[in-house]
């Protein structure tokens, strides 16, 4: 233990807070997790002025926020990414888009963000330093404070490296998307932009598979887009964004939901050369990858064109596009056309894609 | 995207199609020997847009369904031993073995990865000097080269704790036993393009001469698959039974002399026990006793268990192209790719999970396909 014996930290780091510095840069101790000094030091010195403008003075455990109008809109999300970063983001922005863009498709408006960190004993500083950045970027782009906060320690092997929850609240502002059970036939189905982005590069980055150029994450706000739909009045029926399982799984849940058959048509779903790619090489569905930036909109058909412009007009959406229509019920829930013309069933994600043998 | 967008082009497969129709003055039943046939079959709609003219058996092409079961609870007790990481492909991890699949062994804390290729188990041997690392080897003469290098690089590295549980099979006793087989009902081959492209295909002339059946070697586009059925009708309705290329820009008659070469140097035929077939004569692919250090056999002292197949899984049937899928009675209901009976459900090249994944909710006609229009 003498070798790992914690360590005042660095003045230059300004973090006056017992630290392992093993030759490798600072690190994450338990001490960092146990509610004493080290924990507080971090925080104030570390954590609070990372958080920046987005951070109030005081980071407490609960926050007493002002009188809103309208009803409140609560969503919490876990993020447990691995790698930590991967092109084109990191955990930290990932955990602030993650749970904004919840609140943005359901038509609210953010007003405040919790950010838990659970840290693995080791992390180096500087990985924590970069996802706060990156969050703290992110939330100033979203425009969310962030209110309070949590940090605990596990003992290394307990997580792997970081992982954060952020609970969002927000404020439902009309008109909105009254939501999936309201989706009936003639609806448009539209995607924001090209999709399986997020996917496709946290597993390259995870299975370090070396494209050139490597695929980007879509990693980014929902916010901007819903502002601009709800000023054009081009209100959605509906409104997801692709997370996890894709735009399969979204497909799926909004066809039990609203009991109707959805239809898309393969040809008209915007797909990136690198994800195509990948998917060509991998054998797997880019209808199955996630999005963490790219949504899923259901529209009456008299808004479509509307819908369609407005998302186009976003930087990163301009290959919005529509990519199929809500059909009355058949005995399939979402079909999707092939290639050759051919309407086959969409089958809903079993668990995560796998590398195929050949 | 080159070299795949101009092999879909729908207006050259209809042109094909219409080439077939054309031409086909019967029904004749074709089989297509790879797996991953099947699926590009199913998926582009080629199967049911000349169902009335080509009667297709799916064949044994799925290296992961004819994988038996014993040989998955073997891999599958090395997984669970202290200090071993079992590694194998994806495609592996959901199949059933007799009493649970690899990834259900690792939920209940057996050490098992997925990786992209054999060489990626053997980095991780390298940066993992004190685990012992299996590569579960899967694969027709395709994956073999891949496992054949990890196994000299291995050597040449010196890296002690890496291992190969070889379950590689050979693709043309396969089609020798169905040839022979006394219900044989198959008239022509679609031959696996990926096999060929490492073995080649001069070996087939003595089998489509013998069996007098025509063996083209296809490919798994849209384009390829109509121009392999194509080149199959041509010779059944002009009588001949000639070995064709129709894989040309993958495929050349000698196959890769190079994979051939590392695959002859680290592994020796071997009979082997296939899914649906029994016991197959030259069907497999053992390490030589010259590598006896890295096979994950010699290596620990696995005992040989006799697992029985699963009785309600017609998987071995399906795979020697005797039955549909649909003509199991576990098809849809018993056995899906969510809870699978057998490896021809969840394996992604497997029949079964093609029929479950673009057939078996067969569309009714009142949802004929209509254009998307704004």
């Amino acid at each position: 233990m003498s070798e790992r014996e914690p360590i005042r930290g660095s003045a230059a780091e300004g973090l006056a807070c017992p630290v392992l510095n093993d030759g490798a840069g600072e690190r994450i101790t338990l001490a960092h997790g146990e509610g004493g000094r080290a924990m507080r030091r971090l925080i104030a010195d570390f954590i609070r002025p990372r958080l920046g403008v987005a951070a109030p003075q005081t980071l407490e455990d609960a926050v007493v926020l002002p009188a809103i109008v309208g009803p409140p809109v609560l969503t919490t999300d876990g993020f447990v990414v691995s790698p930590w970063k991967f092109p084109g983001g990191n955990i930290g922005c990932l955990a602030v888009y993650g749970a904004v863009n919840d609140l943005a498709v359901r038509g609210a408006e953010p007003i405040a963000l919790t950010l838990a960190l659970i840290l693995e004993e080791g992390l180096p500083l500087t990985v924590l330093g970069e996802v706060l950045d990156s969050a703290a970027s992110a939330a100033r782009r979203c425009g969310v404070r962030v209110v309070a906060g949590d940090t605990k320690v596990t003992p290394r092997g307990a997580t792997d490296g970081i992982f954060i929850v952020t609970t969002a609240l927000g404020r439902l502002v009309e008109p909105s998307p009254g939501g999936a059970g309201l989706i009936r036939p003639g609806d448009r189905l539209l995607v924001s932009g090209p999709i399986g982005r997020h996917g496709v590069a946290v597993l390259a980055a995870r299975e370090q598979l070396g494209f050139c150029p490597e695929p980007l994450s879509d990693c980014g706000p929902l916010l901007p887009a819903m502002n601009a739909l709800r000023a054009a009045l081009a209100i959605p029926r509906a409104v997801r964004d692709a997370t996890r399982g894709g735009v399969a799984a979204v497909l799926h849940e909004w066809a039990a939901d609203c009991g109707h058959t959805l239809a898309i048509d393969e040809r008209q779903i915007p797909v990136s050369s690198e994800v195509r790619g990948v998917c060509e090489l991998l054998g797997l569905e880019p209808l199955h990858l996630a999005n963490e930036g790219t949504m899923v909109l259901a529209v009456p058909p008299e808004d479509c064109d509307a819908v369609l412009q407005n998302l186009r007009e976003q930087p990163g959406m301009e290959k919005a596009a529509l990519i199929g229509e809500v059909r009355p019920r058949d005995v399939v829930p979402v079909v999707v056309r092939r290639a050759l013309g051919r309407e086959q069933p969409l089958i809903e994600p079993v668990g995560a894609p796998l590398p195929r043998i050949c | 995207m080159q070299f795949v967008d101009e092999f879909r082009d729908q207006a050259a497969v209809i042109a094909a199609i219409q080439a077939i129709r054309l031409r086909a003055s019967r029904r004749w039943t074709l089989m297509e020997v790879c797996g991953g046939q099947t699926h590009a079959l199913l998926k582009s709609g080629i199967a049911d847009e000349l169902e009335d003219l080509i009667e297709l058996l799916h064949g044994p092409g799925c290296p992961v369904c004819v994988t038996s079961t014993e040989r998955i609870d073997a891999a599958i007790g090395l997984a669970q031993r202290p200090g071993v990481l079992l590694t194998a492909f994806g495609d592996m991890f959901r199949v059933p073995g007799s009493q649970m699949s690899l990834a259900g062994a690792r939920s209940a804390g057996a050490a098992v990865r997925p990786v992209y290729s054999p060489l990626d188990a053997l980095a991780w041997a390298q940066r993992n000097p004190r685990q012992e690392v299996v590569f579960f080897a899967v694969g027709f003469e395709t994956t073999a080269p891949a496992t054949a290098l990890a196994v000299l690089q291995a050597e040449r590295l010196g890296i002690k704790n890496f291992s190969v549980l070889a379950a590689h099979v050979c693709v043309q006793p396969a089609m020798e036993a169905i040839l022979g087989a006394p219900d044989n009902r198959v008239q022509a081959f679609l031959a696996a393009g990926h096999v060929c492209a490492v073995v080649g295909y001069r070996q087939y002339a003595e089998l489509a001469a013998r069996y007098h059946t025509p063996i083209v070697v296809t490919g798994f586009e849209p384009y390829d698959l109509t121009i392999g059925l194509l080149a199959c009708i041509e010779q059944l309705e002009s009588g001949r039974c000639d070995v064709q290329n129709c894989y040309p820009r993958v495929v050349a008659e000698d196959g890769n002399p190079s994979a051939l070469r590392i695959v002859s140097q680290v592994y020796e035929t071997c009979d082997r026990d296939w899914r649906g077939f029994g016991l197959l004569r030259g069907g497999g692919l053992r390490i030589r006793p010259d590598y006896a250090e890295f096979d994950a056999e010699r290596r620990f002292a696995m005992p040989a268990e006799k697992a029985e197949e699963p009785g309600r899984c017609r998987g071995g049937e399906v795979l020697s192209g005797r039955i549909k899928p649909t003509a199991c009675a576990a098809f849809g209901i018993e056995c899906t790719p969510d809870r699978p009976l057998g490896a021809p459900m969840v394996s992604s090249e497997g029949a079964c999970a093609a029929y479950f994944h673009y057939r078996g909710l067969r569309l009714p006609h009142s949802a004929a396909p209509r254009q998307v229009q704004s």
